[in-house]
């Protein structure tokens, strides 16, 4: 069991947490743009998540906050 | 459940002003995180440069003086004279320590200065529009090589880390990258390093991280990660390049 929370506004579209998640849950979200004006990250799949904090180390802008 | 992972107390909650998939924003998470690992949040003082990096001093949570371009390893040097029980760093892209700021990062690291600086070698000039760097690769297009850096007219890309390893004074100099999570891991570890040298009193530390400038390259930020990859290291190779005994 693990928990994402993003912090969509500060989220840049960039799409580098996407390569680096093993699971691949997570999209940028094309039905919603953010206080940037950018399609904010999101998670198609929580149940699969695994904590491991990869997208979390790759996103330069410091969106996500992971617990297991 | 437990928190694996959280952004650093010792970034503040201003949002980073860099372009989308910017490292410069993973190399600031790293340095901070080092900072409160090694517990010294109340002892940080950072000098920013001229450069995309000219804000840093809005996003690190400690005191930061913004010097002129180039000169931070001089406004280092003097804060870390004045306050030697304080843990003292420089961040400084490639235009800034590399080109105008060649003599001051040179003599800072032969003086061996007991600070650290955090070198982001990205190629290019980000924040004036992509002009060549004396870091540019050989062929690499910019606004100011628009037919590929030729050697015959510019020489050779210069190697910092390999320059500041001859160096006396230096303690600990490492390359590392940003490419992906492994070695963002190895990068963390190389700040941590080279900041402990400082703590240590063994002199002058320097970590060089290959970056990217997803903008000036004209790459979406996954594609400037796979060209660093395929022809950053092959010429900056990766790893550490002097250390003394900690
Ligand atoms: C004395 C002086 N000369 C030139 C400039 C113009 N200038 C601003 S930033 C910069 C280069 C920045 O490149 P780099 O240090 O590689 O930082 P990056 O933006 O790539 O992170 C230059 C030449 C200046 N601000 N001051
Ligand atoms: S924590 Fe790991 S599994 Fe979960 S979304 Fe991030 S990268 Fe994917
Ligand atoms: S890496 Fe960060 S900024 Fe980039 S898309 Fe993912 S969450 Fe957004
Ligand atoms: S211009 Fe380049 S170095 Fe500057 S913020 Fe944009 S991507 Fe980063
Ligand atoms: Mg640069």
């Amino acid at each position: 069991m693990a928990k994402l929370t993003i912090n969509e506004d500060a989220c840049k579209g960039c799409s580098l947490c996407t390569r680096v998640c093993p699971k691949h849950i997570l999209e940028l979200n094309r039905e919603k743009l953010n206080a940037k004006g950018y399609h904010p990250i999101h998670c198609i799949n929580m149940d699969e998540c695994i904590g491991c904090a990869s997208c979390a180390r790759m996103c330069p802008d410091v969106v996500f906050t992971v617990e297991r | 459940m437990a928190v694996v992972f959280e952004k650093t107390k010792m970034l503040t909650d201003v949002p980073f002003h860099y372009c989308p998939g910017c490292t410069h924003g993973i190399a600031h998470r790293l340095l901070a995180e080092a900072i409160e690992e090694l517990g010294k949040e109340d002892e940080a003082i950072g000098v920013a440069p001229v450069g995309c990096a000219v804000f840093a001093y809005n996003y690190f949570n400690c005191d930061m003086m913004e010097a002129a371009h180039g000169r931070a390893p001089a406004v280092a040097t003097g804060i870390k004279r004045v306050h030697p029980d304080k843990l003292v760093f420089t961040y400084q892209g490639d235009g800034d320590l590399a080109s105008i700021g060649t003599a001051e990062i040179i003599h800072a690291a032969a003086r061996g200065e007991k600070i650290t600086t955090i070198f982001i070698n990205n190629a290019i000039y980000g924040m004036t529009g992509g002009q060549m760097a004396p870091t540019t690769l050989e062929g690499q297009v910019t606004t100011t090589s628009p037919y590929g850096r030729k050697k015959e007219h510019c020489g050779l890309p210069i190697k910092m880390s390999e320059i500041i390893a001859t160096l006396d004074g230096a303690a600990y100099v490492e390359r590392v990258s940003m490419h992906d999570v492994p070695n963002i891991i190895k990068a963390k570890n190389a700040i941590k390093k080279a900041l402990q040298y400082q703590i240590a009193g063994k002199g002058f530390s320097f970590i060089e991280l290959l970056s990217t400038c997803p903008t000036n390259w004209g790459m979406t930020p996954a594609d400037a990660l796979e060209w660093l990859k395929d022809n950053m290291i092959p010429y900056y190779p990766l790893g550490v390049k002097k250390e003394v005994e900690l």
